[in-house]
């Protein structure tokens, strides 16, 4: 379905789908065709703003973590773990070994879970020809109960450490206020072996789904470090070329207030850019661990991949980074041993980035402190929001193509393209 | 015959919804006991006859109000899913400032566009039969509200404080820890989670009933904090304001 085969079809076409489901939050298709000619693609998002970033003012740094994570129910790890970074950095401390190996085994549950929830409840449904995951529940149980066990083991790996997933309780900048037992974490590293049948049996269902074969290159963004797949931290790396520190992400990242949309729309080098784990994939493949090699090969990825529906199948493959990179982080706090640390800091003024990839793409939190640790300024980028743009680029690029077909169909199809970018769309307005 | 439920959302972080996702070992034997028939956030179906509204997030435009009026006409029992829905929840922190500077903080020329109204929670506009309270829900207290729905029974919430539920579980007291805790005055039924881990009770389900106020404020006064201090902790959920006004 590439540019060069559109056949020219002069049609009046009005797509208007209100509240996309099975996505996170509030937004809506607009397409307007006349006689053949795309006259008005967008992407509404009324989703309403909670005002974040004007809310914080005032806090203190202590409590900046329990109130972003609270942005967003999905990725509340990645909005907990941006804040604490992003107080760190502002105050110069620099988290223990311990600390980070703990934050990064918790962003491996939050990635599984988060992923799970993607690629089987709410990208499925559209493979199979249903509404939703329930009917599966009869017709596929095997899959559903393979995926809720899939999905429990990431909730879990962060209720353990954090107290729960959605809103995690222990961690705090500098530290931990609860630490897991060995045994605890020997327990859950059994339960990740023993997940790697359902992750090959996941590649495999995957393998039977074919995804609209719809291709638009454009600039990716994403986290990188030598020597890790990153997540938890990294400096920003663009396809389009060029390293640049997290600290000066405003150089890279640049905002803009759009009319129809209460999330704000980003561009880099190009109009727009995308984040997430297609991105993700492509900027960063080289670092991937073998199971997750073997399952992009299973599922025939290959980067540089310019197919947006494939962010999905690039989640799976994270989906076993992130099983094998917790497998690994367990046993070097094991071979440490869990110790109670320290974790009070010096209070001062100071401005700092926190900067991760969480599992829709990258995550900056910047937060400017006066001397007391109060929050003076903050500022909140969130990867669906800096993909909306993109995501309109490829609707307008995508919509030429499908104008000889049903109007159910395209609708279809437009909603399968926002689905794709697993949207977080409450998230991207805060 | 199931009873049909609507999962609706308004102004909040969806983690409420995604709470009732993560009962990973009970959601199949709860979709036997329920037919979930308009649930954006998990299926493409949206059906008008639910009998259970489960409705999550604040009202902070004018637009939701609407919109939460024609769920609460069309529902029999209208259950406000998590703090937000039960108490305004973290959303209520913009209220302690002018409204258009707020919006202008954030969006700066563009604010023009956006239109925002003090967060309120779901009571302060309709009818809620039932609040099942926290940020996020209980899972468990989830799963009891909804048992006691199906059999006709009113919900059960706890009556007495999360104290209640920290002694039981053994912790260290979060005073004695140097924190400012809501623990003495907030309804327990999470289990004292915050303490267990760590943390101090933000307050986040809410005043218990009959609290027991003047013991909190000499409790407060003889760790010498502030009422600024104290207004400014009681601030993060609403929950516990009246306390602080008081």
């Amino acid at each position: 379905m590439s540019a060069m085969t559109v056949r020219p079809v002069n049609r009046d076409l009005t797509v208007g789908v209100p509240y996309v489901t099975r996505v996170e939050g509030h937004g809506n298709i607009k397409v307007r065709v006349q006689n053949g000619v795309l006259e008005e693609v967008k992407f509404e998002v009324p989703e309403s703003p909670r005002f974040f970033e004007a809310m914080l003012r005032g806090r203190s740094y202590a409590e900046a973590s329990h109130i972003t994570s609270r942005v967003c129910g999905i990725c509340a790890v990645g909005h907990a773990t941006a804040s604490l970074k992003a107080s760190e950095a502002a105050l110069g401390v620099q988290p223990s070994d311990q600390t980070v190996l703990l934050r990064k085994l918790i962003f491996d549950g939050e990635i599984i879970e988060s992923h799970v929830l993607h690629f089987y409840f709410l990208v499925a449904p559209d493979a199979l020809g249903v509404g939703s995951v329930i009917p599966l529940a009869s017709t596929h149980p095997d899959v559903v109960i393979r995926a809720l066990r899939l999905k429990k083991l990431g909730n879990d790996i962060a209720g353990i450490l954090a107290g729960r997933k959605i809103h995690p309780i222990s961690m705090v900048v500098n530290g931990f206020t609860h630490l897991p037992r060995e045994s605890e974490l020997k327990e859950l590293k059994q339960r990740l072996e023993g997940a790697i049948p359902d992750l090959r049996a996941t590649v495999e269902l995957f393998q039977s789904v074919s995804l609209p074969d719809f291709q638009r290159e454009t600039e990716y963004l994403a986290l990188h470090k030598p020597g890790e797949y990153a997540f938890y931290d990294g400096d920003i790396a663009s396809s389009d070329g060029g390293i640049t520190p997290a600290a000066q992400y405003r150089r890279v990242v640049k905002e803009k207030v759009v009319p129809h949309s209460t999330a704000k729309h980003c561009w880099s080098q190009r109009d727009s850019y995308m984040v997430g784990a297609l991105a993700r994939f492509n900027v960063n493949h080289q670092q991937l661990r073998p199971l997750a090699r073997q399952a992009a090969e299973a599922l025939g990825l290959r980067a540089p991949s310019y197919n947006p529906f494939l962010n999905s199948v690039a989640q799976i493959v994270e989906t076993a980074e992130a099983i094998e990179d917790a497998i690994e982080t367990i046993d070097a706090l094991l071979t440490r041993g869990i110790r109670v640390e320290d974790s009070r800091v010096q209070v001062k003024a100071g401005l700092g980035v926190g900067a991760v990839e969480v599992p829709r793409g990258t995550l900056y939190h910047e937060y400017e402190l006066d001397e007391k640790g109060r929050i003076v300024a903050a500022n909140l980028v969130i990867p669906t929001g800096q993909n909306m743009a993109n995501l309109e680029a490829d609707m307008r690029a995508i919509v030429p193509t499908l104008l000889d077909r049903p109007q159910p169909e395209i609708e279809l199809m437009l909603e399968m393209l926002v689905r794709a970018y697993d949207p977080c769309i409450s998230c991207s307005v805060h | 015959m199931r009873p049909k439920i609507g999962v609706f959302d308004f102004t909040g972080c969806e983690g409420c919804e995604l709470q009732i996702l993560n009962l990973e070992d009970e959601i199949l034997d709860l979709l036997k006991l329920v037919e979930p028939v308009n649930w954006r956030e998990a299926m493409s179906e949206r059906g008008d006859d639910y009998q259970i509204a489960l409705v999550e997030g604040a009202i902070t435009t004018p637009h939701e109000i609407e919109r939460l009026k024609s769920i609460r006409e069309k529902a029999q029992i209208l259950v406000a899913l998590g703090a937000c829905a039960h108490l305004g929840g973290i959303n209520c922190l913009k209220n302690h400032f002018d409204q258009a500077d707020v919006v202008r903080q954030v969006y700066g020329e563009g604010a023009r566009y956006f239109e925002t109204i003090p967060a309120r929670p779901l009571s302060a506009v309709v009818k809620v039969d039932y609040a099942i309270p926290g940020c996020p829900i209980d899972k468990r207290e989830f799963l009891e509200v909804i048992k006691a729905l199906l059999i006709g029974k009113k919900p059960p919430l706890p009556s007495y404080a999360v104290c209640v539920e920290c002694k039981l579980a053994d912790n260290p007291c979060v005073f004695d820890q140097g924190m400012t805790c809501l623990g003495p005055v907030t309804r327990a039924g999470c289990g004292a989670i915050c303490p267990s881990y760590g943390n101090r009770c933000e307050g986040c389900r809410g005043l218990v009933e009959e609290p027991n106020l003047n013991g909190y404020r000499a409790v407060l006064t003889e760790r010498g904090l502030t009422t600024e201090d104290v207004l400014a902790q009681f601030r993060l959920f609403e929950g516990c304001l009246e306390v602080a006004k008081s």
